[in-house]
């Protein structure tokens, strides 16, 4: 974005513009200047606010609530990595899994900062650490006894809830994709968030493959159980392939797709169909999955 | 890089105004793209007078974009698994034949999806890629994935149909699993400071950027000026 060229481009249908943002012109200067790498990329947000200035107008309640509701699937992720490569001798230190997670844990608390600046800037209020009652990677809904309790302990355990944590992230922010059409700023930021979920989940689903935790799974999901779950866990991620739009759905857009031509022959089978497409889950889905098993928000 | 003036003198205006009309307004972010640094073979091979493609506007414009990209795609990975490299293990062969058919597949679904609406079937250039070599070619195929997943992203916001958001969202993940996956193929990271910014987001790019590259492995050029 030419953030001159679009103010010179907004003078030209308001020429009081400038003024209306500040006498002096210091705003301009000013989101020029931040210089931190937040505020680089942060800049469209840092537009909406001077907008606000200007106009009056914030983005609009909805936009935020998408934006706090990512931002919370941000904070158990983050939360989730830090923990883990911060307990010694969970994640090797040879081999790709050291990368892969850090890569990872940078990543998601990349997210955490950005979205918490993001509805900052937008006149939000964003959620914290604090705006949780608990926080159960076990899936024990407080009691951190639940069905993964050696989350911490067991390697291909902290794989296997990454995985489930990542796919499920993914799934949310494509639901959340129709409450931001048209949006270029808080649509485009949310696309990109979950193109970087969905390499994520590529990558620890390739990583349980590779190291024989799951030597059928597939970094994409393959879809050809009842429940739409591809991986080994069992039945307690079920839910998380699941859903109004589940993960084995081989119907898109009103189109048939085990109907449509192949590589190889005329039709096209139901792994190609369910791996070939993604599928969202709804936020009411998503907390459903995650409260009160892995979290519950203060009231 | 060679010199124009290899080439006559007719043929590199003409080569250059094509080019231009190409690339478009997004001409300064050629660069980012390291694929489209190679343009100048294209500019011996396009005939100065061969017509280009424009997907055309709305909706069906970033369908018919979408559906672009799939049959570049689904080419190279059809021409991948017809002429594996050398000494391919069998699980890679395995898992690039998997691509090849969700790429096929998603170009089959916009390809029904379009109908009568749909352009023509592009004819694809893929000869500046050996296919001999595994390192041309998932070096190939992470070019196109992420290709592909700044494409989606870059144009979501122009989809006006929820239906239409919802299948692009349906695809971009996928293509996104695709490019991480060939990225640890290739032993490089899944999410580089190449494709992910210091915020963690993914890039994005214009129509215009996109195609610029697209366009060096298509005999067929492709526009889309309504979303320069």
């Amino acid at each position: 974005m030419n953030l001159f060229n679009l103010l010179e481009e907004i003078e030209k249908v308001d020429p009081d513009f400038q003024d209306r943002i500040n006498p002096r012109r210091d705003a301009i200067k000013n989101i020029t200047s931040f210089g931190s790498k937040v505020a680089v990329a942060a800049m469209p947000f840092a537009l909406g606010t001077l907008f606000k200035k200007a106009y009056g107008q914030s983005a609009s309640s909805e936009v935020i609530t998408v934006l706090n509701f990512a931002l919370a699937l941000e904070l158990l992720e983050s939360t989730f990595y830090n923990t883990g490569a911060g307990t010694a001798g969970l994640v090797p230190t040879t081999g790709a899994s050291a990368s892969y997670i850090s890569t990872i844990q940078n990543d998601e608390n990349e997210h955490v900062t950005f979205l918490t600046s993001a509805i900052s800037a937008a006149g939000g209020t964003p959620l914290t650490a604090a705006s949780f009652k608990y926080v159960d990677f076990t899936a024990g809904a407080g009691s951190n006894n639940g069905p993964f309790k050696t989350v911490f302990s067991d390697y291909p355990t902290f794989l296997a809830v990454a995985e489930t944590f990542e796919d499920t992230g993914v799934r949310a922010y494509k639901g959340q994709a129709g409450n931001l059409i048209g949006n270029q700023t808080y649509l485009t930021a949310a696309l990109s968030i979950h193109a970087v979920e969905a390499r994520h989940a590529s990558a620890v689903r390739y990583l349980r493959n590779v190291l024989g935790y799951d030597t059928s799974i597939n970094p994409w999901i393959t879809s050809t159980t009842a429940s739409g779950n591809d991986t080994n866990i069992g039945a307690a991620v079920d839910a998380n392939y699941a859903g109004a739009t589940p993960e084995n759905t081989t119907v898109q857009g009103g189109v048939d797709i085990t109907t449509l031509p192949s590589a190889t022959g005329s039709t096209t089978s139901v792994a190609t169909a369910t791996a070939a497409f993604d599928e969202p889950l709804t936020e009411d889905e998503v907390l459903a999955i995650l409260v009160p098993a892995f979290f519950q928000f203060n009231s | 890089m060679k010199t124009e003036t290899e080439l006559k003198s007719g043929e590199v205006s003409m080569a250059r105004r094509s080019f231009l009309r190409y690339a478009g307004a997004g001409i300064a972010g050629v660069g980012v793209i390291a694929a489209a640094s190679s343009c100048h073979k294209d500019h011996q091979v396009v005939p100065a007078n061969s017509a280009t493609i424009d997907v055309g506007s709305g909706d069906y414009g970033i369908l018919n974009y979408a559906y672009a990209l799939e049959q570049l795609e689904a080419a190279f990975y059809t021409q991948v698994v017809k002429t594996p490299y050398s000494s391919i293990p069998s699980a890679e062969l395995t898992y690039l034949t998997e691509i090849r058919d969700h790429e096929v597949c998603h170009r089959e679904f916009f390809k029904a999806a379009l109908g009568a609406k749909a352009i023509v079937e592009l004819t694809v250039d893929f000869s500046k890629i050996d296919f001999t070599s595994r390192a041309a070619v998932l070096g190939a195929a992470k070019v196109f994935e992420d290709l592909g997943v700044t494409a989606y992203d870059g144009v979501g916001y122009l989809i006006q149909t929820p239906a239409y958001l919802g299948i692009a969202g349906a695809i971009v993940s996928v293509e996104a699993r695709h490019a991480a996956f060939i990225a640890n193929l290739l032993g490089v990271s899944f999410a580089d400071s190449t494709q992910i910014d210091s915020n963690g987001l993914n890039i994005s790019n214009k129509p215009s950027v996109v195609l610029a590259a697209a366009n060096t492995y298509l005999k067929t050029k492709v526009s889309a000026k309504s979303f320069s």
